[in-house]
């Protein structure tokens, strides 16, 4: 097939994926968290409220595209392009199965990594854009977030790198052997703390700290370009979990077949859904000690799983 | 305090750029200031320089629509006043009244009067605590909090037929006499409550980053909280042993049994924790109040409809849920007072304010300022 249309056939399978994610997740958080705080979440629209979120979708698409007098406009209404593109083109790259992910070039698990980050510049220029207080410190506070939790993060997946001798995504992904599980322990705590902090979700979510910063660099979207905002966070949500997924486990644990599928889909699922019980349990943190965390904390645990990873990859070859 | 944005103080940093303050607008209209308070904030960089607290946004002159109202007529003003504590305002304007009017209470309206107000304690600490939660992104115990909270409106709801205002401490009693099993229905759910407190203390206090986002914020010395007159749990949160029920004992409070929760450190820790253990207490003093409760009547007999004291002047407190709350009346002879004056602990506490925030960063102020508790319909009156 022309490569063309087969990039633009993906871009767009990503962007369902994203839109979907967040029909779903949405829903997702609002039944976990009130199960969490004795409630019953929405219940009226569909079975156990599941068409919620599609009225709401459609409520914020109708809803009127403010756009404040003040603010930058051409660079205020690129932002949520600007966040939801790298989140689409990391979906591109995860492996779905043995050997095959929608695009398999050869250094796909530092693509993953890399491009979401670029999302680092969606988020500060909506904030800065918007001309308001409140925006401008919640983009600057995502920024530094953003690009800090980067280093673990990064580690982390080098470490399984170095285990199966690839930078491809799909590499690490079919180079799974069972004893990665407790090799890569301390490397998958760190991903999936700094994976929490680089969507700006709770307890990291102070870009957006809404009992702070009001909404944080959103503050000043409305209708759907603030619906963007809240589905990259979705979209994000399950690229980082199916990733993790794929890389850390093996996708479904090195078994083939429709078995594996259904593991894969299950591991997913559930780290999607420790993301939302970490963030309906804890309170969320200070700016300062969030970078103490990802420098003091996350950085030193990731060094020692890549050089773990290094002593381990030696022994077995 | 004029309400304008002062100018912004432009210095020269070390590297020769101009560096100047953020200025930031909190409220009054903002998710964490407890109602419609307001705080212009200063900043450099992250970092509380200057906050300027701003009140007025919800007064509605209490004070003087009192002078326009006969006496039991001034009882619902009461309820406006603390909005999460109207037992409290209701008692202590109650209190100078019979003060003023020479008035007998039954002992069963004082129990009752004791009973009612400790129930509040729990239900408006639990707003305290769980605002503060909230605040700090810890919605779970936001609504674990109200879920307490809301069982013990189930019971004012039952008592007096209101959820918020309760109009049910009246001079010269209360307004009515307990339902059928209310009283059995209030033990069971005092020795439930111990058991929810607990867990919100696991869950909130001893969680690693609830304790990091305010152990050593807004911390106040004993000597500033007697100096700024802090009362109640933002006084005792800084040890300083100062509880009304014990240190100028009212009412049937000499019979009841309980300890003076005090902290060590005067921080929003401290502070918060000190508002979650009194409910242990006020637990144990409503079951000794049932206990020693007879029947009896709850009105005083003969007591006149329009009530027209001599004149002269009164001045009576109590230890509301956020602190020592006072009410002082001017009567003159007529059915209607002279003048009303409303000793509010939340507006003394909330002075603390632009001390405690500076040199903290701005995440911190949130948590500072919803560790001192504020309900701005006493603050503003």
């Amino acid at each position: 097939m022309n490569s063309f249309l087969y990039g633009m056939l993906v871009g767009l399978v990503a962007g369902l994926v994203i839109a979907l994610a967040a029909l779903v997740g949405v829903w997702a958080e609002r039944k976990v968290s009130a199960r969490i705080q004795l409630r019953y979440g929405p219940q009226e629209s569909g079975w156990f409220g599941l068409l919620q979120t599609l009225a709401d979708t459609i409520k914020l698409v109708l809803k009127e595209d403010i756009t404040p007098t003040q603010a930058d406009v051409p660079i205020f209404r690129m932002a949520p392009l600007l966040v939801f593109v790298p989140c689409a083109a990391a979906l591109s790259v995860i492996p779905f199965a043995t050997g095959w992910a929608p695009f398999n070039i050869a250094s796909s698990t530092l693509f993953f990594l890399a491009v979401p980050a670029l999302s680092v510049i969606g988020v500060l220029v909506a904030g800065w854009s918007s001309r308001n207080t409140y925006a401008s410190i919640g983009g600057i506070r995502g920024a530094t977030q953003m690009i800090s939790y980067e280093l673990p993060r990064t580690i982390s997946v080098l470490a399984l790198c170095v285990l199966a001798g690839s930078v491809s995504a799909v590499g690490v992904h079919d180079a799974f052997r069972w004893w990665w599980l407790p090799v890569n322990a301390i490397g998958f705590l760190v991903y999936f703390i700094a994976s929490i902090a680089e969507l700006n979700r709770g307890p990291f979510d102070l870009p957006e700290a809404e009992s702070e910063l009001v909404a944080g660099y959103f503050a000043d979207y409305s209708g759907i370009r603030w619906a963007i905002f809240m589905m990259v966070e979705y979209g994000g949500m399950v690229a980082a979990s199916l990733f993790g997924t794929a890389v850390f486990f093996g996708g479904g644990l090195g078994v083939r077949g429709p078995l594996g599928a259904v593991i894969y889909a299950a591991i997913a699922a559930s780290i999607a859904f420790a993301m939302l019980w970490v963030k309906w349990t804890y309170p969320r943190m200070r700016p300062d000690q969030l970078m103490n965390l990802a420098w003091k904390v996350l950085t030193p645990m990731a060094l020692v799983q890549l050089m773990l990873a290094g002593i381990f990859a030696a022994v077995i070859s | 305090m004029t309400l304008q944005v002062e100018s912004r103080s432009a210095t020269i940093s070390e590297d020769g750029l101009p560096v100047e303050e953020l200025i930031v607008n909190v409220g009054p209209s903002h998710p964490s200031t407890h109602g419609v308070g307001r705080v212009v904030v200063h900043l450099d960089g992250d970092v509380v320089v200057k906050a300027d607290m701003i009140v007025g946004y919800l007064h509605r002159g209490i004070e003087k629509m009192a002078e326009n109202r006969t006496y039991l007529q001034i009882v619902p003003l009461t309820d406006r006043l603390d909005y999460v504590g109207s037992m409290y305002a209701n008692w202590a304007y109650c209190r100078t009244v019979e003060r003023l009017a020479g008035i007998r209470v039954p002992e069963r309206a004082e129990y009752l009067r004791v009973i009612t107000c400790e129930l509040q304690r729990i239900a408006s600490h639990m707003m305290g605590i769980g605002s503060a939660a909230g605040d700090t992104g810890a919605t779970t115990m936001f609504m674990y909090a109200f879920d307490v909270r809301d069982r013990v409106i189930e019971f004012f709801e039952e008592l007096c037929g209101a959820r918020l205002t309760y109009n049910y401490v009246r001079p010269g009693g209360v307004s009515f006499d307990t339902p059928e099993g209310w009283t059995d229905r209030v033990l069971r759910y005092t020795a439930a409550v111990r058991a929810d407190l607990d867990e919100m203390d696991k869950l909130f206090f001893g969680n690693s980053i609830a304790r990091g986002r305010m152990k050593g914020i807004g911390v106040l010395s004993a000597e500033d909280a007697i100096a700024w007159g802090a009362s109640g749990p933002t006084a005792r949160g800084s040890g300083v042993v100062w509880d009304l029920r014990k240190h100028d004992p009212y009412s049937v409070y000499p019979r009841m049994e309980f300890d003076v929760i005090v902290g060590d450190n005067g921080d929003a820790y401290d502070r918060n924790r000190v508002r979650l253990l009194e409910c242990y207490e006020s637990a144990r003093i409503i079951e000794q109040a049932i206990a020693q409760m007879s029947p009896g009547p709850v009105k005083a007999d003969g007591l006149a409809r329009l009530i027209a004291p001599p004149p002269g002047d009164a001045y009576d407190h109590i230890e509301s849920a956020r602190g020592s709350l006072g009410v002082y009346l001017v009567a003159d002879g007529s059915p209607r007072p002279y003048r009303m004056k409303v000793r509010s602990p939340a507006f003394c506490n909330l002075a603390l304010l632009p001390v405690l925030a500076v040199g903290h960063t701005f995440a911190d102020l949130i948590v500072v300022l919803g560790s001192l508790d504020p309900v701005f319909g006493e603050v503003d009156r």
